[in-house]
């Protein structure tokens, strides 16, 4: 062995911390086991690396979510085998369809009792494949260095993605000599972040030449970095063409701006989705497509020209045809047609775009968000919209769970920056957003953090309340309670003629006292003219809060572009929806 | 409605790292997102690099097949994939071990055919042969379906291997 190689030589467990520390990991979400002994031994023996023990390994991938959509950088979990892994494939599934960089270290059993269903075995690899972007099992010690390395390459780069590393226990524990370095790359997977200049200018043309154009972004803007959104910012502001996003890439463009005309989809605004089916140019920068976007697809904006700028080649072309593809990072690309844009005479044809802005503004009027307010009960919506009012100051982050809670939260909270909105919208997963929470207040400790929940998602991971204690993690719960699952019975409303099949929370906890109990604070609005007191005094403690806001029971969520439905066929209300408002009896 | 597209048949050659679980994510891919697999191979090709290579045999319209090629792309450990049905001229070839049990006129006519098809005689007790036969698919099925009657027994097949045509590599 040469000289310099043996002070490389190390455990397994020391050196998966090397690894970390290497690739500049300040904290892991995690939660002890057998199979992970060794690492937590190493774990207790350094300082250079913070581990936050969470409840259940879900909620440690949540929270490397929430830290990793937060900060860019990859979110680092560790757990133990068998059901630590199994534990956290739903955090995993959520990580990849939302694109979140994660590393997720799971431990195994040691190499000689694989496949002979040991105790708290479980084929991690093969359950997690579908689960992952990629996934490894260690077998040498002597590889482990480079692995990680390697799982962190391909976390961070392409399109990001969760990545499990399966360390057996006997890997952990045994000696070898430690490769691999931040440099490491992985030999076949080398994604392309510049798009091809020839279709950037095709693209640049028809963009110039459009008369009805609309701009289409999603989280590929968020996940390229906040020099994308300022990119994004410069060139929809160069063209003066009205811009969209997905609930996944709200903040790229300020919602305060003028060209902004809201979320799009299911629960978009009327404006943006009559833009989007009217248009006769998309271009569609970082968003994928999805079903909640496109609604029925042989109805779909069917006059339009389109563009589609994805780091990933499998989104282009999978769920509509575009007429120009391009493959590459939202900055990269946005760099270039910024350029080009400038290299040539490209102005917009004023005339079209004046009629087009005379259209949208018709749409506007509609007026499409608005709401009965009352005086005798909260409405979901003005609690959000005093929560955004009173909270802005501060550039507040907001996670959200799922349901009619988060799309109100997307419709009414505003959004300004990149990186301060997390939620779990490809998968949709209630109890995604307390540990989301706690990992951006890991990685923001004098920022406030606000979790809108409802109150069935928060009893979903509501145990991560006591990580948030524990961790003196000042977050705060905003719980709009109708005591529903409301998109499940908003659902049964307009499909099922109001059988509410199991959507009622029965047997719900006193949320004041459940906070009180958890050695948080809680409290509660009942009323109208309670709502501002109760999130000033939310803002002020410094401690984690859970904050029960009793609204409106009957209250479905507007716009609403039923499944299967058409951008044009989007219902404003619960008249168009065909349901007569029946809050009264409900209040009774 | 969106006009129907045909369905086609492609042979792609996909060259991927040789290593634990990568077949399991190939097939995976295919099941998990609904596409067919008609013929599948895989079997390392270049030892010193570690690199195997997997003919896969698929149908679909030409948006699936597209969707096919870019999933495949993806997986990490792939390092190329090869449409050979669309990148110009390629052969296809199958390999068959296959079973006759007969005796009298019928054996000396499995034999006849298996001239005629040019297979081979690989083993053989009185009572039946074992021929290996190569080519591709559709010669295959004929030489099947032609000794079902004499007395088949038992079918073997590699599934479909290709190459392009002509001097250039992958």
């Amino acid at each position: 062995m040469p000289p310099e190689a043996q002070g490389n030589i190390m455990t397994g467990a020391d050196m998966i911390l090397r690894a970390l520390k290497e690739q500049g990991v300040d904290t892991i979400f995690g939660y002890p086991g057998g199979a992970v002994l060794p690492i937590y031994d190493a774990i207790f023996k350094q300082n250079h690396i913070r581990h936050i023990l969470v409840r259940h390994e879900q909620g440690a991938v949540h929270a490397a979510e929430g830290y990793a959509r937060s900060t860019g950088k990859p979110g680092v979990v560790l757990v133990t085998s068998g059901p630590g892994a199994t534990n956290a494939v739903t955090g995993l599934v959520d990580a990849l369809m939302d694109s979140i960089p994660i590393v997720c270290l799971t431990g195994q059993v040691p190499t000689h009792l694989i496949g002979s269903d040991a105790f708290q075995e479980a084929d991690t690899v093969g359950i997690t494949r579908a689960a992952t972007k990629h996934n490894y099992l260690v077998k040498n010690v002597a590889d482990v260095g480079r692995v990680i390395h390697e799982a962190f390459y391909v976390a961070t780069h392409g399109r990001p993605g969760p990545v499990v590393v399966d360390l057996p226990k006997d890997i952990q524990v045994e000696e070898g000599p430690y490769t691999g370095s931040p440099q490491t790359k992985h030999r076949s997977y080398q994604p392309q972040v510049k798009g091809d200049l020839k279709a950037i200018k095709q693209a640049v043309e028809l963009i110039a030449a459009a008369k009805r154009p609309v701009f289409y972004t999603g989280g590929g803007i968020i996940n390229s970095g906040p020099a994308a959104a300022q990119l994004l910012r410069e060139f929809v502001h160069m063209t003066g063409y009205p811009i969209t996003s997905t609930l996944m890439g709200l903040g790229a463009y300020p919602s305060t701006d003028r060209q902004w005309l809201g979320m799009l989809g299911m629960h978009g605004t009327y404006e943006a989705n009559l833009a989007m089916h009217d248009c006769d140019l998309m271009i569609n920068i970082g968003a994928r497509f999805d079903d909640r976007i496109t609604g029925r697809l042989d109805a779909f904006s069917p006059g339009s020209k389109k563009i589609h700028v994805d780091i990933d080649r499998s989104s282009i072309n999978k769920n509509v045809h575009v007429d120009i593809g391009i493959v590459g990072d939202a900055g990269h690309v946005l760099e270039d047609m910024i350029k080009v844009w400038k290299a040539g005479v490209h102005r917009p044809d004023k005339q079209a775009l004046a009629a087009w802005w005379a259209q949208i503004d018709k749409w506007r009027d509609v007026d499409c968000l608005k709401y009965e307010n009352r005086q005798d009960v909260i409405m979901p919506q003005y609690a959000l919209q005093r929560l955004h009012a009173l909270t802005k100051d501060r550039k507040p982050y907001f996670t959200t769970e799922v349901g009619q809670h988060q799309m109100w939260a997307a419709q009414f909270l505003g959004f300004e920056d990149p990186n301060h909105w997390m939620t779990s919208g490809g998968l949709g997963t209630m109890g995604y957003g307390l540990p989301s929470a706690i990992g951006v207040q890991l990685a923001h400790p004098d920022a406030l953090v606000v979790d809108v929940a409802g109150e069935a998602s928060i009893l979903m991971n509501i145990q991560e309340f006591s990580t948030a204690v524990q961790h003196e993690l000042p977050v705060k719960v905003f719980i709009l309670n109708n005591e529903y699952m409301g998109m499940v019975r908003q659902w049964q409303d307009i499909n099922y003629e109001g059988r509410y099949a199991h959507s009622y929370s029965a047997s719900l906890p006193d949320f004041v006292k459940l906070a009180e109990a958890m050695h948080g604070v809680g409290l509660r609005a009942t009323k109208p003219e309670e709502v501002d007191g109760v999130i000033e005094e939310m803002m002020s403690v410094k401690r984690p809060v859970i904050v029960d806001c009793q609204v409106a029971k009957l209250e479905n969520c507007f716009p609403m572009m039923p499944s299967g439905a058409a951008h044009n066929e989007i219902l404003l209300n619960a008249k168009d929806a065909g349901l007569v408002r029946s809050d009264d009896l409900a209040l009774v | 409605m969106r006009p129907q597209q045909p369905i086609e048949r492609h042979t792609m050659a996909v060259i991927v790292d040789n290593e634990a679980g990568v077949l399991a994510r190939v097939i995976g891919l295919f099941s998990g997102r609904g596409y067919n697999i008609e013929s599948l191979t895989v079997a390392e090709t270049n030892h010193a690099e570690g690199l195997s290579r997997i003919t896969v045999v698929t149908r679909g319209t030409p948006m699936v097949i597209e969707q096919i090629k870019a999933q495949l792309d993806r997986l990490v450990p792939v390092h190329k994939v090869s449409d050979l049905t669309v990148e110009g001229p390629s052969v296809e070839r199958e390999l068959a071990l296959v079973k006759v049990a007969a005796t009298g006129e019928a054996r000396v006519e499995s034999l006849r055919l298996a001239d005629a098809f040019r297979a081979r005689v690989i083993d053989t007790t009185t009572g039946s042969f074992t021929f290996e036969i190569t080519g591709n698919s559709d010669k295959i099925d004929a030489f099947v379906d032609l000794m079902k009657p004499l007395g088949l027994v038992d079918v073997s097949r590699t599934g479909v291997v290709a190459i392009r045509r002509g001097a250039e590599g992958m």
